[in-house]
């Protein structure tokens, strides 16, 4: 009718309304967080075994939960940074091994001071790391398929290699060599603060988050691994290093895994050459839980984190309950999928607002 | 200067050692690693193939040792040993199925999953080759499927022997640590423990294949319930990491496991690990296949019809010395 006349003075008022400029309420920008659901089935789980489980409220517990939590959450959160830049790395639980396997070798074999293998190692697993991002961009094949095609080749190398030069099947002890005891202060000692012991790992592991969300929100880099994982041709067009980017990502996860490795062989002295298999997809369940998406483009380092925390109160919650153990994994499901539902509505809340 | 020339051959050795690995480990079977046995005359018998074929998973400190004592015992009998493993029972069938078609003299096969290989081992009967069966899981079954001979243990005795111990030493609280969910032979070995032992008996589950939540599992149960005052694992590597996971809970509990290896010989001698109770493996793998050696040389049966037991054998202070001399050579 007389739309001409009235939708022109519409118009500013229209733009102050803007959704994609306008400044939307606090709860609702905390809400739309991609970890904040995850939050609070962190929560949710936690006051829930601590219902349930005496013991679980006790320092030395609490500890013991963030040790676990550590050592899933150091993987996770280089994993979650590679998802949020849409690719998957299906060799990041045999990496761990690989390298910890190729640190202890190396020196053992040689009789080296061990911080020569520690070096190679990290050599090691960045190489890998490369490899897969390399290959993954010359080739366009998936991640999913490159990444298992590693994940093989080191577990073949694992049991080769660790054959032929111990003729066993896990690495000596290097407990009595030349640099154990630095190695093992720095990857594997034990802190006390007031009596609770506390493993390294977990000062480490929150390091790590910080810097790795400090990087994503606050970097140039950051802003090309969420776009590298939106769209790849789209970042590519206005000129985000697509290629440095993905395979930085790959080296990242390398680096975590060394990490983890380098842990595991100060901590137990000597490797066994299988270990690892399996532990990729909990890494990745962790980067998921804390809200990672699996398309790519969408997550945090926090929430890997909090889904790393989540994965290691359920899993020895269940412990400190007293449940019976045939039933462990049954609950250790449940759990997870109702920690993922709270996380579900709570970002559903946030959409609706 | 002397350093740098260190790395620069530590670098050069390990490519190379990478390179020659790489070509043997991706072409499947892999060859045999000639350990020190024993004897250096072999026997004047006609050189014949026998195959073994096990269900071992690649990678087990188990197996390796089953193995040195088949090659031992091939090596000293003029036998021409193939040795196969694969886990997945349908795997490990049409291994002994080949085994069978290309004619082999004698076949030596486990039987983790005894209702799965059973009628590959009769028609392997049928066809007149000799079957040994070692290690677990058929000490019944194996007399149905005409084989000549059972070299192995029983998990449930040997948990019994495990749970005798126990009880005399005055336990009162055992946690069996088990790290394969739904591992016939582990269970049974939990469920020996308990039918002798006089205290309680506490299953917990583990992931095997990650040490780090081995232990923490561990030490949470020990947090959790602080009357536990006997760990027992069903694998070495898992009673090394128990030791440490009792320091990490204060707990008092006493380690003891099933299985040995090197570093577990040294927990011993150090009193970390009070004792292991062994099958010793390489009997198994030695007796399995010269059991063949003497059935087709000589018409010989080793057990009457029986099982020939290959344990339980205690290993604690009191023989530890003997042992580790043989488990540093991989034969124990």
């Amino acid at each position: 009718m007389s739309s001409s006349t009235t939708a022109a003075p519409r118009v500013p008022a229209l733009r102050a309304k803007d959704d994609r400029v306008a400044r939307k309420s606090l709860a609702t920008r905390i809400l739309s967080r991609p970890e904040i659901g995850s939050l609070i089935g962190a929560i949710a789980v936690f006051v829930l075994f601590c219902v349930v489980a005496p013991t679980f409220r006790a320092a030395p517990s609490l500890a013991t939960v963030a040790y676990s939590a550590s050592t899933i959450g150091i993987m996770a959160v280089a994993v979650a940074l590679l998802m949020i830049g849409g690719e998957f790395d299906l060799s990041a639980g045999v990496v761990v091994t690989t390298s910890a396997l190729a640190a202890s070798t190396f020196a053992f074999q040689l009789g080296l001071n061990l911080w020569v293998g520690v070096v190679l190692a990290l050599a090691l697993a960045l190489g890998v790391g490369a490899f897969n991002g390399w290959l993954l961009m010359r080739t366009g094949l998936p991640s999913f398929l490159i990444t298992l095609g590693t994940f093989f080749m080191l577990q073949g190398l694992n049991l080769g290699v660790t054959k032929l030069l111990t003729g066993g099947v896990s690495s000596d002890s290097v407990a009595d060599m030349d640099g154990f005891a630095g190695a093992q202060a720095v990857f594997a000692s034990t802190l006390k603060v007031g009596g609770v012991g506390i493993k390294i790992t977990v000062l480490w592991w929150i390091l790590f988050v910080v810097i790795a969300t400090w990087v994503l929100l606050r970097t140039r880099v950051g802003n090309w691994i969420f776009a590298v994982g939106g769209d790849d041709a789209a970042a590519r067009a206005v000129g985000v290093p697509v290629r440095k980017t993905k395979i930085g990502l790959f080296m990242t996860v390398g680096f975590a895994g060394w990490f983890v490795g380098m842990h595991q062989l100060f901590s137990f002295d000597s490797i066994q050459s299988g270990g690892g298999v399996g532990q990729e997809f909990i890494y990745i369940i962790a980067a998921v839980v804390g809200g990672c998406l699996l398309t790519g483009g969408y997550g945090s380092a926090i929430g890997s984190a909090v889904g790393a925390l989540i994965f290691g109160m359920t899993s020895l919650g269940i412990v400190y309950a007293g449940w019976d153990a045939n039933w462990f994994k049954l609950f250790l499901g449940v759990m997870l999928l109702l920690a993922t539902i709270v996380n579900l509505l709570v970002k559903n809340q946030a959409a609706k607002r | 200067m002397i350093r740098s020339r260190k790395t620069a051959v530590a670098v050069f050795v390990a490519t190379a050692a990478l390179a020659l690995s790489g070509c043997s480990s991706s072409g499947g079977a892999q060859k045999d690693d000639t350990s020190s046995d024993g004897g250096g005359n072999v026997a004047s018998t006609p050189r014949v193939k026998i195959a073994m074929v096990t269900h071992a998973a690649p990678g087990d400190t188990f197996w390796d040792i089953v193995r040195a004592g088949a090659e031992a015992a091939a090596k000293k009998d003029n036998v021409d040993l193939n040795y196969q493993g694969a886990p997945e029972a349908a795997d490990q069938v049409n291994l002994v199925q080949s085994a069978i078609d290309s004619k082999v003299a004698g076949i030596a096969v486990t039987m983790a999953k005894a209702d799965a290989v059973t009628p590959v081992i009769k028609s392997a009967s049928d066809a007149g080759i000799p079957v040994t069966v070692l290690n677990a899981g058929g000490v019944d079954a194996w007399k149905a499927t005409g084989a000549i001979g059972y070299f192995g243990s029983d998990e449930n005795v040997a948990g019994q022997a495990v749970g005798t111990r126990l009880s005399g030493e005055g336990a009162k609280k055992v946690l069996c640590v088990i790290q394969e969910q739904g591992n016939v032979a582990l269970d049974a070995r939990c469920a020996g423990i308990k039918t002798t032992f006089s205290g309680s008996v506490e299953n917990i589950f583990v992931t095997g294949t990650d040490m780090p939540s081995v232990q923490q599992t561990i030490t949470s149960k020990l947090q959790q319930d602080p009357a536990i005052d006997r760990v027992v694992t069903l694998g070495a590597p898992f009673a090394l990491t128990a030791v440490k996971s009792v320091a990490d809970a204060g707990s008092s509990a006493v380690v003891a496991t099933f299985d040995t290896n090197k570093e577990l010989v040294a927990a011993v001698q150090s009193g970390d690990v009070e004792f292991a109770i062994d099958q010793q493996p390489y009997l198994q793998g030695y007796l399995a296949v010269d059991a063949l050696w003497l059935n087709i040389n000589n018409g010989n049966t080793i057990g009457g019809g029986s099982a020939t037991l290959t344990g339980p054998a205690f290993i604690d202070k009191t023989n530890i010395d003997r042992v580790a001399e043989f488990a540093a050579k991989g034969t124990r």
